[in-house]
């Protein structure tokens, strides 16, 4: 028996030299060690008619035997396995090249992602977005605002009228009387929205987009102004950017100043985008006048504050290097889906 | 603006570079939008004197002059003037020489000779007539004068200068002139400013009476007017009508001539009628009558309403106020006596009459910016002090000074140092302000820590102490300014309201869906909303028109967006962008009554639009139930709706709550048409704003099933006529609570099923209950349930 087994174990060894394929592999593990029908199975029960005082030796000798079988077995399986599997990967290959099959997201228009992103900026220095009506009266859109009565802003060529009392507003500064007539300050609001002038040409669309900006509290200056613009700069056109003031005439701010930061494209250099100057006009603004303050009924004595109006469209253009307004609104798919925000 | 240099010296000491000039007027709030700059090109052009001329020897044409030059010695010029003689002192380019052309100019040969320069005409230095006789003539320039030999052309003539284009805010109306700039300047540079001369001599004698008589005071508050006799018409000295020429208006005759000039320098239009055209020596200033015509200094006739102002004499009309005058009264070569007009007129009436008459003059520009009346009386002084100067006519002491004008009130402010640096922020010491105000013409007291100022006249736009704070700063400078962020400010909360934030989180559900958001105009075309092919009745047609539109395309004032939409999907088809997907958010207008008189609502819609590619109306149901689940709001999506401009079988209403909302669907081919698409365009409308009422619900978090559920297919037979819906609902209904969900998934019309019938198959997912999980019995059950029910109630059966 025992060179029966010595036997088996080289005919193991032979076949399984043989055995390149988990099949042929199967097979053979069959053929030796499967319960019941193996030939190591079938010395196990051999060992019952084996003499009683032989039967504790060989059965030692065949555990042993099985035990190498599998693990000699289980050595070849490894192998065959990691060149199958090695096999299987090179055949399921692919032309990682061919397009992809992809879901597209769409994108939030230059507009709304700018208004998004001043909205972050101001919401950390206390302001909160306020939308107010976009067909306005006299009074809101001019009057209370100071604007006297033979001012050129009142043309009936710049504003689209509805009737005689009603217009679509021109800008966003109505907002700030609906504000001073409705919310008990302080406060501070944030006014963006659509608005309208009677004006269409390569650098002006009858519809556009402003955003304004006030505070009323007290003891309000204008160095707030200039510390809240800091801030504003900073963080939409990056650390190094300088703001500027100078002289401009609102009739509801008084003093009133145009803001120009430098040039984010050349750094103050002077460049296209800023047509040689270093400065680039971003927003207007100042000390809410008096005026504005007695018509609202809010006392201009006890309350104070600065406003200030940008216009989104222009910051968006500039920002992303659109150079004509009405790429914004003309609503082609190939531009809009470059905006992916 | 226009302001010459050279004309801005006469009132104040610049000595300054121009560089540093255009600075100083930014700082101050006068922004220069350009620097024009004048016989600043002109180098090595310079004077000498014809010595011989020969003809050339190889050219019939070409002349050979000698000449002397002065310092640049004796050269030889090479020349096709046949104008100059030997004697004659001309311009000429010696040997790298610029004109004012910017050509150079070097040493050369003509025809085999040498010339060592080119002898200018008027051209080359760039000067006309008007600024020396003789200049526009063809050929070389000949001067007139005794000039020394080799001496720079641009710097005898005076040619050196530079004009500042400047753009003057709104409210300072009173630095639209020379005068203005130039006290601008002198409170910048902190120099004296220098008034412009005013005298004259009056010559009393017997004249004829002038009569003036105001209509209308609220259109012409003031109006004054004085006689000039023995009149020489003749043309202006060249210093006029160079500064004329640098501001860009032509001389005219030395009358005309000295109100332009006026014009310019002290900001304030006038106008000389020739007095013999005015009848009864009577002036007449009056509203039109309607329909009444007057012939302008143009040679054009204006037909006139009541708006429109006329200056008239006894018996017609001689001018349009403030715009033109008549050429009725036009002074001509003969004229001996003029009537001088210095007024003051409404801005706006002058503005309106200009624009509706389309008749725009110099004059009209000027008044629609404003003119003080101080001006206006120190103007007409002016005048009379250039008539002198020119000698072109006895100023008479016949004047009217026809008024409303009294001194401005509240000029006077009273206040404090405190509230002054109060809106500035900073401290800016007592004695600096003090002087800037003093500086700027402000009369100031001061007593302790108060201040009183009196505004100069001319500025009508200081009312109260921030105009103060505004003065004092712009010339201190803004630079002074310390930022500090909102330091005595109340805290508050900021961002976007809970509304706003669902706006925003509906269109970024939205772009995760593949749409992109679109801006379009909130008003379109009466085509547009046609192309709807509305209905009488229908809210659509019902909306507001823009009374003073600027185009046809911005007429309708939109109360739906889906012309809108189908702009957008037209124009991007067009342009070869087969395929899209868009959507926007933005107010209808609906009216309340029509003629507007009342504020209109304003209501938010969402419209959504899809073409080209594999969408149809399916995907964008599909993206109507995603986008209410994001706030977990149950949409139904089925029933047909009746839009004229949608597919009658391939749309539905949205409804929310019992609410009809809106309507999606594929787009009727009739509108679809009207817009130039061929292809299927899907659109969907909503009002958003009652779609967002019913955003409230709140979110919980519910606990996942302990047991797994179990899927069973259901392959049914139908009546043709039985609607998904329906199916789905006794489905669901059959067994309350143990359907998760029901999902078709295969619907099949053919042979096999039979005519008039459909195959449906469908997809149930049904869930165990609380405490044990489904076994294949119970779901048997469910099934033998649900197509009992099915039987029974729709005569649906399993295939």
């Amino acid at each position: 028996m025992e060179n029966r087994i010595e036997q088996i174990k080289r005919d193991i060894a032979v076949e399984l030299e043989s055995v390149n394929d988990s099949k042929a592999l199967y097979e053979l593990k069959t053929k030796y060690v499967l319960n019941k029908v193996g030939i190591i199975p079938a010395l196990m029960k051999e060992l019952g008619k084996a003499p009683k005082e032989d039967r504790p030796r060989l059965g030692q000798i065949i555990n042993a035997l099985k035990d190498w079988a599998s693990e000699v077995f289980a050595e070849k399986e490894k192998g065959i396995e990691e060149v199958e599997r090695k096999a299987r990967y090179q055949k399921e290959a692919v032309d990682i090249t061919m397009p992809s099959k992809r879901t597209e997201v769409g994108t939030l228009h230059p507009v709304t992602l700018i208004k998004n992103e001043l909205v972050d900026v101001f919401a950390g220095m206390g302001f909160r977005v306020v939308e107010t009506r976009e067909i306005e009266d006299d009074f809101h859109n001019f009057t209370a605002l100071n604007t006297p009565q033979e001012h050129p802003a009142r043309d009936k060529q710049d504003t689209f009228y509805v009737s005689d009392d009603f217009m679509l507003r021109t800008h966003t500064s109505p907002g700030q009387i609906r504000s001073l007539t409705t919310i008990k300050p302080p406060f501070k609001v944030l006014i963006p929205g659509r608005v309208y002038r009677a004006d269409d040409d390569a650098t002006h669309s009858p519809m556009f987009h402003q955003m304004e900006g006030l505070v009323i509290d007290k003891n309000i200056t204008m160095c707030d102004l200039q510390g809240m613009l800091d801030v504003l700069v900073k963080k939409m056109f990056g650390e190094e950017t300088k703001t500027r003031f100078r002289p401009s005439f609102f009739p509801f701010t008084e003093p009133s100043v145009e803001v120009d930061v430098s040039c984010f494209e050349c750094g103050g250099k002077g460049c296209k985008l800023c047509k040689g100057t270093g400065w680039i006009e971003i927003l207007g603004g100042g000390i809410v006048n008096r005026k504005v303050l007695e018509n609202c009924g809010v006392n201009p004595d006890e309350w104070t504050g600065f406003a200030f109006g940008l216009g989104l469209d222009r910051i968006a253009m500039l920002k992303n290097g659109v150079n004509n307004i009405h790429i914004l609104y003309d609503d082609d798919v190939r531009a809009l889906k470059q905006f992916k925000d | 603006m226009l302001a010459p240099l050279s004309w801005l010296k006469d009132f104040v000491d610049i000595d300054v570079t121009v560089e540093e000039l255009e600075k100083r007027l930014f700082d101050s709030g006068f922004e220069v939008e350009q620097v024009i700059a004048y016989g600043d090109k002109l180098d090595k052009v310079v004077t000498c004197k014809i010595l011989e001329i020969t003809q050339h020897p190889n050219a019939e044409k070409l002349r050979v002059c000698q000449v002397d030059a002065g310092s640049y010695g004796k050269l030889q010029i090479i020349t096709n003037a046949q104008n100059v003689k030997v004697g004659d002192i001309v311009p000429v380019a010696v040997d790298g020489a610029t004109l004012a052309t910017g050509d150079r100019i070097f040493n050369g040969k003509l025809r085999g000779e040498d010339s060592f320069g080119m002898f200018c005409g008027g051209e080359e230095i760039g000067i006309t007539d008007d600024y020396y006789d003789g200049a526009s003539s063809d050929g070389v320039l000949v001067f007139h004068d005794d000039f020394p030999l080799g001496a720079e052309v641009r710097d005898l003539l005076g040619l050196k200068d530079y004009v500042f284009d400047i753009s003057v805010l709104a409210n300072r109306p009173d630095c639209q002139s020379v005068v203005g700039i130039a006290r601008e300047i002198a409170c910048a540079l902190n120099k004296p400013f220098k008034e412009p001369d005013l005298t004259f001599n009056a010559v009393s004698g017997k004249y004829e009476n002038i009569k003036v008589s105001i209509k209308d005071t609220e259109l012409c508050p003031r109006y004054i007017a004085h006689l000039i006799k023995d009149v020489k018409i003749e043309k202006s000295p060249k210093w006029m009508s160079r500064r004329l020429a640098l501001c860009g208006l032509n001389s005219i005759n030395n009358i005309v001539d000295i109100t332009n000039y006026v014009l310019l320098e002290m900001g304030q239009p006038m106008h000389a009628f020739d007095l013999d055209n005015v009848e009864n020596n009577e002036i007449v200033v009056r509203r039109a009558e309607t329909n009444e015509k007057i012939v302008t200094l143009d040679e054009k006739e204006c037909l006139l309403n009541s708006e429109n102002l006329l200056i008239c004499d006894g018996v017609k009309p001689i001018g349009l106020a403030g715009i033109m005058g008549g050429l009725n009264s036009e002074i001509k070569d003969e004229t001996n006596t003029v009537l001088f007009e210095c007024a003051k007129f409404k801005r706006d009436n002058i503005r309106r009459s200009a624009r509706t008459l389309g008749k725009s003059s110099d004059s009209s520009k000027r008044f629609e910016k404003g003119v003080d009346e101080y001006t206006t009386e120190r103007a007409m002084k002016r005048a009379l002090h250039l008539v002198d100067l020119l000698k072109a006519g006895v100023v008479t002491d016949v004047d009217v000074d026809c008024s409303a004008f009294k001194e401005q009130e509240n000029r006077e402010v009273s206040t404090t140092f405190a509230k002054i640096n109060g809106v500035l922020g900073i401290e800016v010491p007592k004695d600096t302000i003090v002087d800037i105000l003093t500086r700027l013409g402000f009369g100031v007291t001061v007593d302790g820590d108060n201040i009183k100022t009196v505004a100069p006249p001319y500025r009508e736009d200081v009312e109260g102490y921030p105009d103060l704070a505004e003065e004092v700063i712009r010339t201190y400078g803004y630079e002074h300014i310390k930022p500090t962020l909102l330091k005595d400010a109340v805290i508050t909360a900021g961002g976007f309201s809970k509304e706003q934030q669902n706006e925003l989180k509906v269109k970024k559900a939205l772009v995760n869906l593949g749409y992109s958001e679109a801006m379009t105009f909130s008003f379109y075309s009466k085509k547009d909303v046609s192309a709807l092919h509305l209905s009488e009745g229908d809210d659509e047609a019902n909306a507001i028109i823009i009374g003073n539109p600027i185009s046809d395309n911005y007429e309708v004032l939109r109360r739906t967006l889906v012309p809108s939409m189908l702009k957008v999907v037209s124009s991007n088809v067009k342009k070869g962008n087969m395929q899209g997907r868009i959507f926007e958010i933005a107010k209808a207008f609906i009216p309340k009554s029509l003629p507007v008189s009342d504020f209109p609502i304003e209501k938010r819609h969402l419209a959504i639009a899809t073409f080209g590619g594999e969408d149809d109306f399916f995907t964008l149901k599909g993206v109507l139930e995603e986008l209410a689940s994001v706030f977990r709001v149950n949409l139904d999506l089925n029933t047909r709706a009746e839009k004229t401009y949608l597919h009658p079988g391939i749309s539905a209403k949205i409804i929310v709550g019992g609410q009809e909302i809106g309507a999606f669907g594929q787009v009727s081919y009739e509108t679809a048409a009207e817009f130039d698409i061929e292809n299927k365009v899907f659109v969907a409308e909503l009002d958003y704003d009652a779609l967002a009422e019913f955003f409230t619900v709140p979110f919980k978090y519910k606990n996942l099933p302990k047991f797994k559920n179990v899927e069973r297919d259901l392959a049914l037979v139908a009546d043709e006529k039985v609607t998904c819906a329906e199916i789905e609902a006794v489905i669901k209904s059959a067994c309350k609570n143990n359907v998760e969900s029901v999902r078709l998934f295969d619907v099949y019309v053919g042979e096999q099923v039979g005519e008039g019938k459909k195959s449906m198959a469908f997809s149930v997912t049904f869930k165990a209950g609380e405490d044990k999980p489904l076994e294949t019995a119970d779901v048997d059950g469910f099934v033998k349930r649900i197509l009992g029910s099915l039987q029974h109630r729709l005569g649906v059966s399993l295939r």
